[in-house]
């Protein structure tokens, strides 16, 4: 097979390149901001900073059982506490491969690559399932 | 010494780099520095302040070392470190996940991360990374511990062993990625030639990013150790495009086990954010003395010190040393 120009190919990479760039600046910016009003009590939290030492060499069922923390997405209800406001920057940092995907989609679905549209389209729905809870035998 | 009287010296720098990390590692796991970090009730900040110092350290030794921060952070901060691993796992996918998104952009932007080659690789990766993250969070400590510390020797030895070829040969593209259309070209920055290349044995490939996607998710380090190597010497990618790509196949497959691991409350914002940003910004001094540091003794190092971070997960595992 003779190898094609990868030039094709650069609509789909810079348009993933731009949305990544961004989604992870807005990702870095509000974990960054949530956790300094963490640490520095703009925001209370929920579990007195404190308190962190008896808890954090605890395993990750028993410290939601010990401190009464949320789990899955109940912390968007709560995010006026400071260390739950934390999660919405892990949340949009680890969303950011899915806002690339979706963007790139449209690319895809105008050239009929219909290979790697349906990779994306399987790549969403791993990822919206990991995210969505129902893994973790949760609705 | 100012660091750029340190900069402008590059055996010097190596050699304070080289220090700071073992006496850093050894005064926070010191007894005494534990017994006064829980003596008091406002000592809680003691612990964040030291992961932080470390991983600022392991976050400029990664660079020119030539491997992510998570296969580093992992077995050392489980190690030396009092959090639980369930919540070190979490932390660590969370800045391997943190450095390959900083990284990607510019990456892909040069031709040096090829989305077309990362997609159906990261797909596998993501899947089995799900099941690595369940796997993990429902054994006891100890099990993932040993389990941790033998993957991390095995990860000493393929450091140590395996060799790397700038510009592998390959004949012919294999029928799958003929299929897929994976192939490229890129400006090679110092020859200022452009290479095309294209890749061979992609569906022993894709099996293989199926077991490492599932040791990423399993034991929070990332898997560029691994990543690099299927695709550079057994895929044939050029090895710049090897390491790009591995970077970005990581947003993708770290994401999805980031997302169990949240889901399942292992994700602990104190631990998590200064490992994360102590790390970034190591990362980008480590890129900065990368002309002046001596890359080969500072791997050397790395390998020393993920041996020693090994054993000690194991024997911290089999209750031989607490």
């Amino acid at each position: 097979m003779g190898l094609k120009d990868a030039g094709q190919y650069e609509e789909e990479q810079l348009r993933y390149a731009a949305w990544l760039h961004w989604s992870t600046l807005l990702g870095f910016l509000t974990l960054i901001g949530t956790f300094v009003a963490y640490v520095f009590g703009i925001l209370p939290a929920r579990i007195p900073l404190e308190r962190l030492p008896q808890v954090w060499n605890l395993p990750a069922d028993e410290y939601l059982k010990v401190t009464g923390m949320p789990k899955g997405w109940a912390w968007v209800g709560m995010l006026g506490s400071g260390d739950l406001a934390s999660f919405l920057g892990i949340a949009i940092l680890s969303g950011c491969s899915i806002f690339c995907i979706l963007a790139v989609m449209s690319v895809y679905a105008r050239r009929r690559d219909w290979i790697y549209l349906v990779l994306c389209v399987l790549e969403i729905v791993i990822l919206v399932s990991a995210a969505s809870g129902l893994l973790s035998g949760r609705h | 010494m100012p660091l750029s009287t340190l900069c402008r010296n590059g055996a010097g720098t190596g050699a304070f780099v080289m220090r700071c990390l073992p006496l850093t590692l050894f005064f926070f796991s010191h007894p005494a520095f534990a017994a006064g970090a829980g003596a008091g009730a406002s000592a809680w900040w003691v612990w964040p302040l030291a992961l932080f110092v470390v991983c600022f350290f392991l976050g400029i030794v990664a660079v020119p070392a030539g491997v992510g921060g998570g296969v580093l952070f992992v077995p050392i901060v489980g190690s030396f470190f009092p959090f639980h691993l369930d919540f070190v796992r979490g932390a660590g996918l969370l800045v391997a996940l943190a450095s390959s998104l900083a990284a990607g952009p510019s990456l892909l932007k040069a031709g040096l991360a090829n989305l077309r080659l990362a997609m159906p690789l990261a797909f596998g990766a993501s899947v089995s990374a799900i099941g690595g993250a369940m796997l993990g969070l429902a054994l006891p400590a100890n099990v993932v511990q040993v389990a941790l510390g033998l993957t991390i020797l095995g990860i000493v030895v393929l450091m140590a062993v395996a060799r790397k070829s700038e510009y592998p040969h390959v004949p012919a593209s294999d029928p799958l990625s003929g299929m897929l259309g994976i192939h490229g070209i890129f400006r090679d920055a110092i020859s200022g030639e452009d290479v095309s290349w294209q890749v061979h044995r992609t569906p022993l490939g894709m099996a293989l990013f199926l077991v490492i996607g599932f040791l990423g998710g399993l034991f929070g380090v990332g898997a560029g150790w691994a990543n690099v190597p299927v695709l550079n010497l057994l895929m044939g990618v050029p090895l710049k495009v090897a390491a790009g790509t591995s970077s970005l196949i990581l947003t993708t497959a770290s994401s999805s086990a980031t997302w169990y691991y949240l889901d399942n409350g292992a994700i602990l914002p104190i631990i998590a954010v200064p490992s994360v940003v102590g790390m970034m910004i190591g990362a980008r001094i480590g890129a900065h003395l990368l002309s002046v540091l001596n890359a080969s003794v500072i791997r050397r190092m790395v390998i020393a010190m993920l041996f020693v971070s090994g054993v000690g997960a194991l024997l911290k595992g089999l209750g031989i040393w607490a």
